[in-house]
């Protein structure tokens, strides 16, 4: 460790102001930052010091992907191999040569190895396009405007990896992640100043962008050919209780469903989201709020039902496991730049995404999944939902002093 | 204004006080007439006849017109102006008239063709006030083109509707882009035009509403 230190104090003098790369100075600084805590301290009145900073606050959030992402590869593998076992080809190309090198080439869905090889071979070029695009611009904007490289796009770049289908094209994920960081982040100022979640806008730049690669039933499976719908596209056609045939609540709960990479397994999903709870990272009131709307507006559909919509008798707890609803409550809704900030404001901002979603997918026809939508719709309200909790308290306390 | 030349009245609307980039006018128009080159140059045509004529006809008359009903006036003349495009487009450019539909139209509430007639042609002589029209047609047409190329070549792969890029769906390369063909696009390509422009000329930045106070310095309290 003391070699390291070392090796960052005598590169230092080049990146400072004056040194031969100053401009770099960006990208110096956030790799001795990861290493060590920053040597610099407040010099201003009415600090908070605290253990934690933004740079571990997003490391850990990135840690508590990681159930999520492991489950999220074993299953697109065992997805893939019993495509492959029931008579499909697999994608084949360089990736086949990977498999046979990490002996996982006898694509066996009942070898937990053969299943994580095959789904890594997927999931890393996704996640490696989208580090290293989105790093790309983070450092770029960085160095142009002279500020701090920051976490945030640890966790966004794994956050839209976690949420694309596993066959997509990886050029569409370097422009995916473009969109998100530049257009849904950095134009706008950069981390804390974006009023959308930079990962969700890059998926949605993709949904309407091409949204043969992003929906339907071809592209869920990673075989050759394989069509297989999700879960949410059979509830939609056929009703939940022909869901409920072929796929129990329980597999659904653990996520052994096709689907994204890593949305399908609400239980590895929770698994993450109670550290976040426990660390306090992730904000409860949000995740409650959301939960408490879909309820409610799932069971006010239940009542209501429907002669023509199947989505209408689907319960709240189906809601709850299948498509994206668990990761964006858990990862995505509680992103806390473009969340609301009050108390109050955050209940609300949860339930609105909770509403929204269950609305989006049962009465509207065009888009089978809502979660995507909900949550950008809401990330334009928090705003205005913050400033009326806040106007609401003004007139509170002068009724009380009057 | 009164020492306008034609020249700059002519040229400085394209880049340094363009009625899109910079004032940030008929915007809604740029939208929905951008999907393809043809349509955006003949909204840019449509859109120069009518400011200049409009600006050279209020121009003549700006000294008899009652101030209190000026408005009302200059819709008249731009009014007329519009009807005349819009049915000779239907004369002889029926296919284009269709895909600009109401759009013609609408050039009536554009707001350029009414700003340049109250804020340009109301105070300024006829032949100077018919080329600002020109410019200032011309300035949006440029954005419209702009806007147009990219939408119409990323979304379509064509250009002027000849395939430059060959499409996936004819066995080509290029998997064509559907956001291009949404209104919203327009919106992005808007902003990172004039993200472009005021890169290049500073000077039409906008001066901040509010700036956060410097944190108070301890110095003296330790």
């Amino acid at each position: 460790m003391k070699a390291l230190r070392n090796l960052l104090d005598k590169m230092e003098p080049h990146f400072v102001k004056g040194g031969r790369y100053e401009s770099w100075y960006a990208l110096y600084e956030a790799v001795d930052t990861i290493f060590y805590t920053p040597p610099s301290v407040a010099k201003t009145t009415a600090f908070v010091r605290d253990g934690i900073n933004l740079k571990r606050m997003m490391i850990t959030v990135w840690l508590c992907t990681f159930p999520a992402m492991f489950f999220g590869m074993w299953n697109t593998g065992l997805q893939a191999n019993q495509a492959i076992d029931a008579g499909f080809a697999s994608m084949g190309g360089l990736r086949e040569s990977f498999i046979v090198l990490f002996g996982a080439g006898n694509y066996d869905p009942t070898s937990v190895w053969d299943n994580i090889v095959h789904g890594a071979t997927f999931f890393i070029p996704i996640y490696a396009t989208a580090f290293i695009v989105g790093g790309f611009w983070e450092v770029l904007f960085a160095m142009r405007r002279g500020h701090e490289v920051n976490e945030g796009f640890f966790v966004t770049s794994i956050l839209f990896a976690l949420i694309l289908p596993a066959t997509i094209p990886l050029w569409q994920v370097g422009l995916g992640i473009t969109f998100g960081v530049v257009i849904g982040k950095e134009i706008f100022g950069g981390t804390g100043k974006n009023f959308l979640n930079p990962a969700l806008t890059g998926r949605a730049f993709l949904y309407f962008a091409y949204p043969a690669q992003i929906s339907g039933d071809a592209i869920w499976v990673a075989a050759d050919g394989f069509t297989g719908a999700t879960a949410l596209s059979v509830a939609y056609s056929e009703g939940v209780n022909v869901l409920a045939q072929s796929l129990s609540w329980w597999d659904a709960f653990v996520g052994v469903m096709p689907g994204s990479v890593g949305e399908t397994s609400t239980l590895a999903i929770f698994i993450g989201g109670a550290v976040l709870l426990l660390t306090r990272i992730a904000s409860w009131r949000i995740m409650a709020g959301v939960m408490l709307g879909m309820m409610a507006t799932a069971t006010l559909f239940n009542m209501i039902g429907s002669e023509t919509n199947n989505m209408f008798a689907m319960q709240w707890y189906w809601h709850l496991v299948t498509g994206g609803f668990a990761f964006g409550m858990v990862f995505m809704a509680t992103d806390p730049v473009s969340a609301s900030m009050t108390d109050k404001g955050k209940l609300v901002f949860g339930a609105l995404i909770g509403v929204m979603t269950v609305l989006i997918r049962v009465v509207n026809p065009a888009f089978p999944e809502g979660i995507m939508l909900a949550i950008l719709f809401a990330n334009l309200f928090a705003p205005l939902i913050d400033s009326l909790v806040v106007k609401a308290n003004i007139k509170r306390r002068v009724l009380r002093n009057v | 204004m009164a020492n306008d030349t034609t020249k700059t009245v002519l040229i400085s609307p394209i880049f340094k006080n363009n009625p899109i980039a910079l004032q940030v006018l008929g915007i809604c128009s740029a939208l929905a007439v951008t999907t393809s080159m043809q349509v955006a140059v003949v909204m840019t045509i449509a859109v120069m006849f009518v400011t200049a004529f409009s600006n050279f006809f209020v121009s003549l008359i700006r000294n008899h017109i009652p101030s209190s009903i000026r408005i009302i006036v200059q819709m008249t003349i731009i009014a007329s102006l519009v009807i005349v495009v819009d049915q000779v487009l239907k004369a002889y450019a029926y296919e284009i008239s269709r895909q600009l539909s109401v759009f013609v139209g609408l050039i009536i509430t554009n707001c350029i063709v009414m700003g340049r007639a109250e804020a340009y042609a109301m105070k300024n002589g006829p032949v100077i006030s018919f080329w600002d029209g020109i410019g200032n047609g011309f300035g949006y047409g440029v954005v419209l083109m702009l806007v147009g190329a990219v939408r119409e070549i990323f979304g379509a792969g064509s250009f002027f509707g000849y395939q430059i890029l060959s499409l996936t769906k004819d066995g080509g390369w290029y998997l064509a882009n559907g956001l291009m063909l949404l209104p919203p696009s327009a919106f992005f390509i808007i902003g990172l035009l004039i993200w472009a422009l005021r890169s290049w000329q500073p000077e039409q930045n906008e001066i901040p509403e509010f700036k956060i106070t410097e944190n108070t310095k301890s110095e003296g309290a330790m």
